[in-house]
């Protein structure tokens, strides 16, 4: 649905993107992420039009991106704000309005999400009443007011308190449900691993990886596990497995072991087994942000 | 164009619906009419009661040639000093003028009372004895005083101002206040109303929502939108201060000639202070009368629409510069270094307008000034009354309009980088560099 296509972008002294590609398919979750200063906020404001590249074409359903798409992304900035003396019921009319919602929609909607969130009697409240959190939540219900088609979060869980975060992204998953396509950009990249289909990693103005979450995950699995036992083994002679780290605690001798070519895990038991008690098994699956840093690594 | 509409209706109605806004459209005719007001009314009451001067003259000259006016009567009394002064101690509206018999004008003639006489009172004390002695001293050089009396005569210039309709007087003195007041004004909103922008960009800025509204509309619209939205909070407010002011002085003036003497007594003290039929105008209190009396000269429907015309001219010119002032910076307090480019025309303007332009209208300055776009909203306002020439209007209505035009689009090339720039001091390269950028 979005295709974003070697675009750069320069600004007085550096360059903020540098040949950027990268496609979002309709209806999934995409991970944008990357350290600060990586280049996604302004890869973000080149997709929303609020600045334009210096190279490159995106595309929104298969269109280049023009004026009529405006109304079909909701975006929530990293830096959020409302107008602090306005009317909360008055001030999400404003920007409903802006996004093209007639008054008798958005005043409709209004309601439907205030009550959704427990945020009934908030309308006529001023934006200087309401706590940190509950400005974040007038923000969150301000940018998916005019049901986008593609929502753009920048760093959405911050500002949260966890109960919170977790009744925004539940909200989140069931607009995905309902057919959203959604684009989270964070620099905390745990944050979102599990929620995310698809990832594209961007450092230094570069993307660096691109690809579904399971695959990039598969590509980076490089045998490693972690093991618990009873007691101690004779570590002298290993022919299945090499120890990379070891740990010792109260009731158990922690190792995280690497398979030799040509062994399973099978064989790992079947060499442990006679001498020592195994408590567990697992793989050592890498996170996003060790991929990351691997990566960063390679490149270098 | 329908999100530049929902824009300027939320600037506009967030400021109308302020406590402030309110205030200041009440708190502005009413402050103006009362003061006037006060003033017609102290004046009038100042000279409410009679002034006694008892004459004590030893040197014999002034004896019987004081003459008795509205508010002065004189009586001669003879005697000793000491007791005079006693006297006049028991009479509370009375004054003693003691005149001794060696007298020197300069040095020894006192008015004594029990309370202070007004320097008005004074004055015309001191004038009555100069002439009287110049008088004398004529007349003992021999002159005849049929001569004396004819040489007094009194000169008053009508000023006559040729028009299409032929020949009309020109109140100067209601020229130069309508001209003055209506470049004030100017002046003044352009300040007010240019700061409102500026304030209302930072505002944007500084609470982060400027990002979700430029995702929704492109930042010339919002600014555009800013900009047309406090303008027609400037105009409701000048109509508001026309109307009320009208209205009030309806008001005031029909209280005040409803009071036949108070009528009496103001028209007594305007008569009788000043003698030229134009400097009283200006120099009187009674702005009410002064306007009635004014507005058969004055032009007011054509005053007003090009007083309407140059503040809107004008605003759109310098708001736009302001409004790119408020997105270059973070906060109010570093606005200092930018400002200062804005506001040195505007005040240069006003400076030489109300000392150069108010005397000299159709000099070569007055001309140039009337005609940039930077100064003639001002400079212009205080021309018009005088009467400016039809090409020298339109060229500079036109070059006015030009102008704004040029100066919307550079600041909206400022604007759209500067709203995005954060925690960066910005200095005038910079800003050059912000111009230069593509989209």
């Amino acid at each position: 649905m979005l295709k974003v296509s070697h675009i750069v972008k320069e600004y007085a002294k550096h360059r903020a993107l540098d040949d950027v590609s990268l496609e979002v398919e309709k209806g999934t979750i995409f991970g944008l992420l990357g350290p600060n200063g990586a280049g996604k906020t302004s890869l973000i404001r080149i997709i929303n039009q609020i600045t334009g590249p210096d190279a490159g074409e995106v595309f929104f359903n298969g269109e280049k991106l023009n004026q009529s798409h405006i109304n079909k992304i909701g975006y929530l900035p990293e830096e959020r704000g409302l107008y602090k003396k306005m009317e909360i019921g008055e001030q999400m009319l404003y920007l409903a309005q802006l996004k093209g919602l007639s008054r008798a929609d958005a005043t409709n909607r209004i309601k439907y999400w205030f009550e959704k969130m427990e945020m009934q009697n908030w309308w006529k409240k001023k934006v200087e009443d309401l706590s940190k959190g509950m400005q974040q939540k007038v923000q969150f219900v301000a940018t998916i007011l005019h049901e986008p088609e593609l929502i753009i979060l920048d760093e959405p869980f911050t500002g949260f308190d966890p109960v919170n975060a977790e009744v925004i992204k539940n909200e989140i998953l069931e607009l995905n449900q309902k057919g959203a396509t959604i684009i989270f950009s964070t620099h905390r990249m745990e944050s979102v691993e599990e929620l995310c289909d698809h990832i594209a990693l961007i450092n230094k103005s570069h993307k660096i990886l691109d690809g579904s979450v399971k695959s990039i995950k598969n590509a980076y699995r490089n045998n490693t596990f972690r093991v618990g036992l009873t007691r101690e083994f004779d570590t002298s002679t290993l022919k299945t497995f090499e120890i990379i780290s070891s740990k010792k605690e109260e009731e158990s001798e922690n190792f995280t072991i690497k398979l030799k070519d040509g062994f399973s895990t099978n064989d790992v038991l079947q060499e442990l087994l006679p001498q020592t008690g195994i408590i567990y098994l697992e793989e050592v699956i890498p996170s996003i942000n060790e991929i990351f840093i691997e990566k960063v690594k390679q490149l270098n | 164009m329908n999100k530049v509409l929902l824009i300027i209706q939320r600037e506009y109605l967030s400021r109308v619906k302020k406590k402030s806004f309110l205030i200041l459209t009440f708190l502005v005719p009413s402050l103006f009419i009362g003061m006037m007001s006060l003033v017609v009314y102290l004046t009038a009451k100042g000279d409410d009661k009679v002034k006694e001067f008892k004459v004590l003259d030893q040197s014999g000259i002034f004896e019987n040639q004081f003459t008795n006016s509205n508010n002065l009567n004189f009586s001669y009394i003879k005697g000793n000093y000491e007791d005079a002064k006693k006297d006049i101690r028991k009479e509370k509206e009375s004054f003693l003028l003691y005149i001794p018999a060696n007298y020197d004008l300069t040095k020894n003639v006192e008015v004594i009372a029990e309370k202070k006489p007004g320097i008005n009172l004074i004055n015309d004390v001191e004038n009555q004895m100069e002439t009287i002695i110049r008088n004398k001293k004529l007349i003992a050089a021999g002159i005849d005083t049929s001569v004396l009396n004819s040489s007094r005569e009194k000169v008053s210039i009508n000023a006559k101002q040729l028009t299409d309709e032929g020949e009309k007087d020109a109140s100067i003195g209601a020229t130069f206040i309508v001209g003055f007041a209506s470049a004030f004004l100017i002046y003044l909103a352009l300040f007010i109303y240019g700061a409102q922008v500026m304030r209302g960009v930072i505002e944007e800025k500084t609470t982060r929502i400027i990002e979700v509204i430029v995702s929704s509309v492109k930042p010339f619209q919002l600014m555009l939108g800013k900009i047309l939205g406090i303008g027609a909070v400037g105009l409701t407010q000048f109509l508001m201060w026309i109307i009320l002011t009208a209205g009030l002085s309806t008001l005031a003036a029909n209280y005040l000639t409803k009071d036949d003497t108070g009528k009496a007594k103001t028209e007594q003290v305007m008569k009788k202070d000043m003698n030229h039929p134009d400097i009283q105008k200006v120099a009187s209190g009674n702005k009410v009368t002064q306007f009635l009396d004014a507005a058969d000269t004055i032009n007011f429907p054509y005053i007003i629409g090009t007083f309407l015309f140059y503040f809107l001219g004008g605003y759109l010119l310098y708001s736009a510069l302001f409004a790119a002032v408020g997105s270059a910076v973070d906060n109010e307090t570093e606005t200092q270094q930018f400002m200062l480019p804005i506001t040195l025309p505007l005040i240069f303007t006003f400076i030489i307008g109300m000392n150069v332009i108010v005397n000299n209208p159709d000099s070569t300055l007055s001309f140039w000034m009337s005609i940039i776009p930077f100064t003639s909203p001002i400079a212009m306002m205080i021309r018009i009354p005088f009467g400016v020439p039809v090409w020298q209007l339109v060229l500079s209505m036109t070059l006015l309009v030009i102008g704004f035009i040029f100066t919307t689009w550079v600041a909206s090339r400022i604007y759209r980088v500067g709203i995005l720039m954060y925690g960066k001091k910005v200095t005038y390269k910079e800003l050059a560099k912000w111009f230069n950028y593509k989209e």
